[in-house]
C-alpha cells in the first residue's frame, strides 16, 4: 500500500499530479524508469512513468491523465487515500552522461517524465534545451519546471496561442540547424515520436524514445510489450522503456496500442455511467 | 500392523468422478471432483505394499508411498497426511498437478500388468481430506535462531524452502515481484486445474508461521543481491523460468497473438475472465490456435475453450504419444473437444488491414529420422501447407530464465542462457550464502522438483547460517561445483 501525500489539477480537467509515499522505490528510482500500479484488488496494473524522485523525503511524483477507467479512477483519488500495489522502480534508468548539448522534446504527459531526466542531464554539466508541444497553450504542463531546470524551453502550439505556430517537429529542426544536439530525447505519443526519430534521421542525431507499449507485469514475465526495434523483438518492460528511435518499427508499435479498443470503451463507459460526473466531465 | 492382502486385484484404477465433458468445457471450477472415502479405500486396497516399493524412487521429493496408502486403506486419514507431510509439504497440489504417470505410478509394481494404483489421486485425496477438517494447524516451529534468511520468488520452490527454514526456527522473508505470492501456482496454472483456494491456504499457513512475504518487490531493481547479502544471513533464489519465447515467424507481433504467460496472467491473476467486474482486459476469439504441447498449452487451449470459444486448434510438431502434457490432462482436452493438429508446424501469422490475426499458416512434418535423443526429428514436408482460421493465437513454446537478477549481480555464475549454475545437491551458487533452486536453476520443470529443490537448499541453508554465516560474506566467493 503506498498512501497518496499530495494530489495538484495540473492541466484542466483531466491531467492530475501525485505524490505518493514511496521509501524504498525513491533511494533507488533514477530518471527514465516507470512503475505499476494497481489501485484496489479488482484493478488492472498500469504502467506509469516517474515524474520526480525525491529520496530524501520518500516519495515519487507522479502525472496521470485520464484517458480510460484506471487512469479516470486514479485522478478521482485524494491524498489520505492509498493505491494498493506500487511495483518498481522498473526499465532501464536513461543514461546520463555529460553529453554537450541534449534536447529533450515533450509532448502531452511526456513533458513530467523529460523534467528529472533534465535535471540529471543539467547535474552532469550539459546543456540543456527542452522543446515542448501542444495544440494550444493551455494544454501545456511542465513549462515552469523545465524552466527552472533547462538552459531553454521552446515552445510549439498547433493554433500558435503561445510560442511557434506549428509542430514540435518544426521547433526542434530550428533549434538543430541553428547548432547541432549531441543526443535528443523524445517522450510523448507515438506519432510525436515517431516525427522526432523521422527529423533527427538525415541529420544523424543519436536519439532516444521512450515506448510505451501496453504492459502487463513489467517484469518480462508476459512479452505483452514486446516491440520490434533494429528488426528484434524486445520488451519494453526489460530492455527499455527507451530504444534508439532510429531503429524502433513503428508500425507495429502504433497496430499493438490499439489492441484492447473495444473492451477499454466498455470498461470506462461503464465506470462512467456508475461515476457520472466525478472527474473529467 | 498388517494389512489384509487383496483377494483379487481390480485391473483399472477406480475411477475418480469428474464433471462431464460437456458441462466443463464453459466453466472454470474444478474438472476431478475427488475420491469419497469409501472409493479412496478401495484404490487404496490396490496396492500390495510390496516389500522393496519402486513407486518411492519415481517420486523426486520420496513421500511414504505404501505407509501412507495402507493408512487411507485403514481409514486412518490423520496417519495418511502426516505421513505424507513428512515429504512433501503441498499434497494438494502435486496430487493434481504432479505428471504421475513420469514420477511414482511409472515405477508401481501393478503398472506392469494392469493400470497403477492411482497414486496421485489417492494423495489429492487425502490433502482434500485434510483441508476439510477445518482450520489449518499451524505447525510447531523450533526456538528463534536469530539468524535472517531472504528467499526471491514465492513460486512452489520458494514457498518450501520457507517453509522449511522458518520450521527450524529461522527468520525468513520472501520477496515476490508480483502482487501475488504463488508463482506459476496462481499466475499460470488455472482454477479448473489448481483451485487457487489451495495455494491460498498454503500462503495464509507460512504467514501464520512468522514468514514475512513482501509483494511488488522485484529483485534487481528495488533491492539487489549484494543488498540482500548485506541485510540476511544467507538468501535463496527461486525466480521461476518465466521468460516467454517467441517462434520469430512473421505476424507474431500481429493484435491477437499472446504469450501463453501473457494469455494465462491476464486470466489466472487479473481474473480477466471477469471482465468488466474486474479491469484487465482478454480477447475472446470464437476460433483460438495454440502452438505447442506442454502443460501449458494444453492450458491454455482449454483456458481459451471456457472463456467460449467455437474451436479451440492445438498445433503440435509432434505425435499425440509425444505430446509432453501430463497424460490426464490430454485425455481431458480430448474429452472436452479441443481440436489437434498433430504433427504440424506454424510457419506464419496471417493478418487483416486492422492488424489483427486471421489464420495461422501451418506446414505438415514428416517424422522420421531419430534425433540427438533418440526421439524421432520432424522435418517440414514441403507443399503441404495449409491455414486454421484464427482471431487469437497463444504461443506455449517454452520459457527462459528471466535476466532481471544476473543482469544487476554480475558476480553470479550463470549459464548461456542465464539459467543461474547451482550445486545440485546443496542450491550452492558461485556467491557465498547466496543458493538458488526450481526453475531458475533446471529450466521449466515441474512443481514437485522445484519443491525437492526448495527443501534440500533449506537443509544446505540451515547448515550454513549455523556454522558459517559469521565468516566475511564477499571475500569467499567460490563457484560452486558445476554438475551435468
Ligand atoms: C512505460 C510507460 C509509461 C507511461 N507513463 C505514463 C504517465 O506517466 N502518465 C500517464 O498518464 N500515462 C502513462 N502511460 C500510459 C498509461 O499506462 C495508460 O494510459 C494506461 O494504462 C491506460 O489505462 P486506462 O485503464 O486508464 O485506459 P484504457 O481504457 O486501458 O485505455 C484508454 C486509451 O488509452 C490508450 N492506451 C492504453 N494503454 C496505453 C499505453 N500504454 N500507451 C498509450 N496509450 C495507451 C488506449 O489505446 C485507449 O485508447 C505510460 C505507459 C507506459 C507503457
Ligand atoms: C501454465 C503452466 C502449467 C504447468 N503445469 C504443470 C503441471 O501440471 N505439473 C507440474 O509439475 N508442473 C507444471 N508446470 C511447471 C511448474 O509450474 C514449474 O516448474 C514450477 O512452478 C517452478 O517453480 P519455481 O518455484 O521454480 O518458480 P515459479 O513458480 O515460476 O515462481 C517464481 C516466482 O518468482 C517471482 N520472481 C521472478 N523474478 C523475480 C524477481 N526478480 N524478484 C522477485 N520475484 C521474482 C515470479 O514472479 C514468480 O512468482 C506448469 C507451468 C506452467 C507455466
Ligand atoms: S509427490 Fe508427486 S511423484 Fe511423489 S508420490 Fe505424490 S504424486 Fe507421486
Ligand atoms: S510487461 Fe510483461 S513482459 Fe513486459
Amino acid at each position: 500500500m503506498a498512501l497518496i501525500k499530495e494530489k495538484r489539477l495540473l492541466r484542466a480537467p483531466d491531467v492530475f499530479y501525485f505524490r505518493i509515499e514511496a521509501p524504498l522505490i525513491s533511494k533507488k528510482a533514477r530518471p527514465g524508469q516507470f512503475v505499476i500500479v494497481r489501485l484496489h484488488d479488482k484493478g488492472e496494473r498500469i504502467p506509469l512513468s516517474l515524474a520526480d524522485i525525491d529520496a530524501d523525503g520518500g516519495t515519487i511524483s507522479l502525472i496521470v491523465m485520464a484517458v480510460g477507467k484506471t487512469t479516470a479512477e486514479f485522478t478521482a483519488m485524494q491524498p489520505g487515500q492509498d493505491v494498493l500495489d506500487l511495483c518498481g522502480p522498473l526499465g532501464n534508468p536513461t543514461e546520463i552522461e555529460k553529453a554537450g548539448k541534449v534536447v529533450l522534446v515533450g509532448g502531452g504527459f511526456g513533458t513530467a517524465p523529460l523534467y528529472p531526466i533534465a535535471k540529471a542531464f543539467k547535474n552532469a554539466g550539459s546543456e540543456v534545451v527542452t522543446v515542448m508541444g501542444a495544440r494550444s497553450k493551455d494544454l501545456l504542463i511542465y513549462e515552469k519546471e523545465m524552466l527552472s531546470v533547462c538552459d531553454r524551453v521552446l515552445v510549439a502550439t498547433d493554433d500558435g496561442s503561445k510560442g511557434i505556430k506549428g509542430l514540435v517537429t518544426n521547433a526542434l529542426k530550428a533549434e538543430l540547424e541553428q547548432a547541432p544536439a549531441d543526443l535528443v530525447i523524445a517522450i510523448g505519443p507515438v506519432v510525436m515520436m515517431r516525427a522526432v526519430a523521422e527529423t533527427t534521421r538525415p541529420l544523424g542525431t543519436k536519439t532516444v524514445v521512450s515506448l510505451n507499449p501496453i504492459m502487463v507485469d513489467g517484469t518480462g514475465m508476459c512479452g505483452g510489450c514486446r516491440v520490434t526495434v533494429g528488426g528484434e523483438t524486445r520488451f519494453a518492460c526489460t530492455d527499455g522503456p527507451e530504444f534508439d528511435g532510429h531503429l524502433v518499427d513503428w508500425d507495429v508499435l502504433m497496430n499493438r496500442q490499439r489492441k484492447y479498443i473495444p473492451e477499454q470503451k466498455h470498461s470506462f463507459e461503464q465506470w462512467k455511467t456508475k461515476h457520472a460526473g466525478v472527474v473529467c466531465e | 500392523m498388517e494389512t489384509p492382502k487383496p483377494q483379487k486385484i481390480s485391473p483399472k484404477k477406480t475411477p475418480i468422478p469428474e464433471q462431464p465433458p460437456q458441462e466443463r468445457r464453459r466453466n472454470f471450477g474444478e474438472v476431478a471432483l475427488g475420491y469419497s472415502e469409501e472409493q479412496a479405500a478401495q484404490e487404496a486396497g490396490r496396492c500390495l505394499q510390496c516389500k522393496k516399493p519402486l513407486c518411492v524412487t519415481g517420486c523426486p521429493v520420496g513421500v511414504p508411498i505404501p505407509r501412507f496408502i495402507s493408512a487411507v486403506r485403514q481409514k486412518d486419514f490423520k496417519r495418511a497426511i502426516e505421513t505424507i507431510k513428512e515429504a512433501n509439504l503441498l499434497p494438494a497440489v502435486c496430487g493434481r498437478v504432479c505428471p504421475q504417470e513420469n514420477q511414482c505410478e511409472k515405477f508401481c509394481t501393478l503398472a506392469k500388468k494392469f493400470d497403477p494404483v492411482a497414486i496421485g489421486r489417492l494423495e489429492r485425496f487425502v490433502a482434500d481430506w485434510d483441508r476439510s477438517q477445518g482450520s489449518v494447524q499451524v505447525p510447531e516451529t523450533a526456538a528463534s535462531t536469530g539468524k535472517r534468511v531472504a528467499i526471491v520468488g514465492s513460486g512452489p520452490s520458494g514457498l518450501t524452502c520457507a517453509y522449511d527454514l522458518a520450521k527450524l526456527g529461522h527468520n525468513v522473508t520472501i520477496y515476490e515481484a508480483l502482487h501475488e505470492a504463488g508463482g506459476v501456482l496462481v499466475y499460470g496454472i488455472p482454477e479448473f486445474r489448481l483451485p487457487k483456494a489451495i495455494v491460498a491456504r498454503e500462503i495464509e499457513l507460512l504467514k501464520r508461521m512468522g514468514v514475512t512475504i513482501v509483494t511488488n518487490a522485484v529483485i534487481g531493481k528495488l533491492i539487489t543481491i549484494e543488498e540482500i547479502r548485506q541485510q540476511f544471513d544467507a538468501c535463496y533464489i527461486a525466480t521461476g523460468a518465466g521468460l516467454p519465447r517467441f517462434m520469430n515467424i512473421p505476424g507474431e507481433n500481429l493484435n491477437g497473438v499472446y504469450s501463453a504467460n501473457e494469455f494465462l496472467t491476464r486470466i489466472n491473476l487479473m481474473r480477466a475472465y471477469q471482465f468488466p467486474e474486474y479491469d484487465t482486459p482478454v480477447k475472446q476469439g470464437s476460433h483460438i490456435v495454440v502452438v505447442g504441447g506442454g502443460n501449458v498449452a494444453m492450458d491454455s487451449a482449454r483456458t481459451a475453450l471456457r472463456l467460449g470459444a467455437e474451436e479451440v486448434s492445438l498445433v503440435y510438431r509432434r505425435s499425440l504419444a509425444e505430446l509432453p502434457a501430463r497424460k490426464e490432462e490430454v485425455h481431458h482436452a480430448l474429452e472436452e473437444g479441443i481440436n489437434m493438429e498433430l504433427c504440424s508446424n506454424p510457419v506464419r501469422i496471417l493478418g487483416g488491414d486492422n492488424g489483427h490475426v486471421t489464420a495461422v499458416e501451418c506446414v505438415r512434418m514428416d517424422l522420421c529420422e531419430l534425433d540427438d535423443s533418440g526421439r524421432k526429428k520432424p522435418k517440414p514436408i514441403e507443399g503441404s501447407e495449409f491455414q486454421v482460421k484464427a482471431d487469437v493465437v497463444i504461443i506455449a513454446v517454452g520459457t527462459g530464465a528471466n535476466p532481471l537478477i544476473a543482469q544487476s549481480e554480475r558476480n553470479l555464475t550463470v549459464t548461456k542462457h542465464k539459467y543461474i549454475v547451482a550445486d545440485e545437491e546443496t542450491g550452492k551458487t558461485s556467491l557465498r550464502g547466496v543458493y538458488a533452486g526450481g526453475d531458475i536453476v533446471t529450466g521449466s520443470a515441474t512443481v514437485i522438483s522445484a519443491m525437492g529443490a526448495g527443501r534440500k537448499a533449506a537443509a544446505a541453508i540451515h547448515e550454513f547460517v549455523l556454522h558459517d554465516s559469521q565468516l566475511p560474506a564477499k571475500s569467499a566467493d567460490e563457484p560452486p561445483a558445476r554438475k551435468k
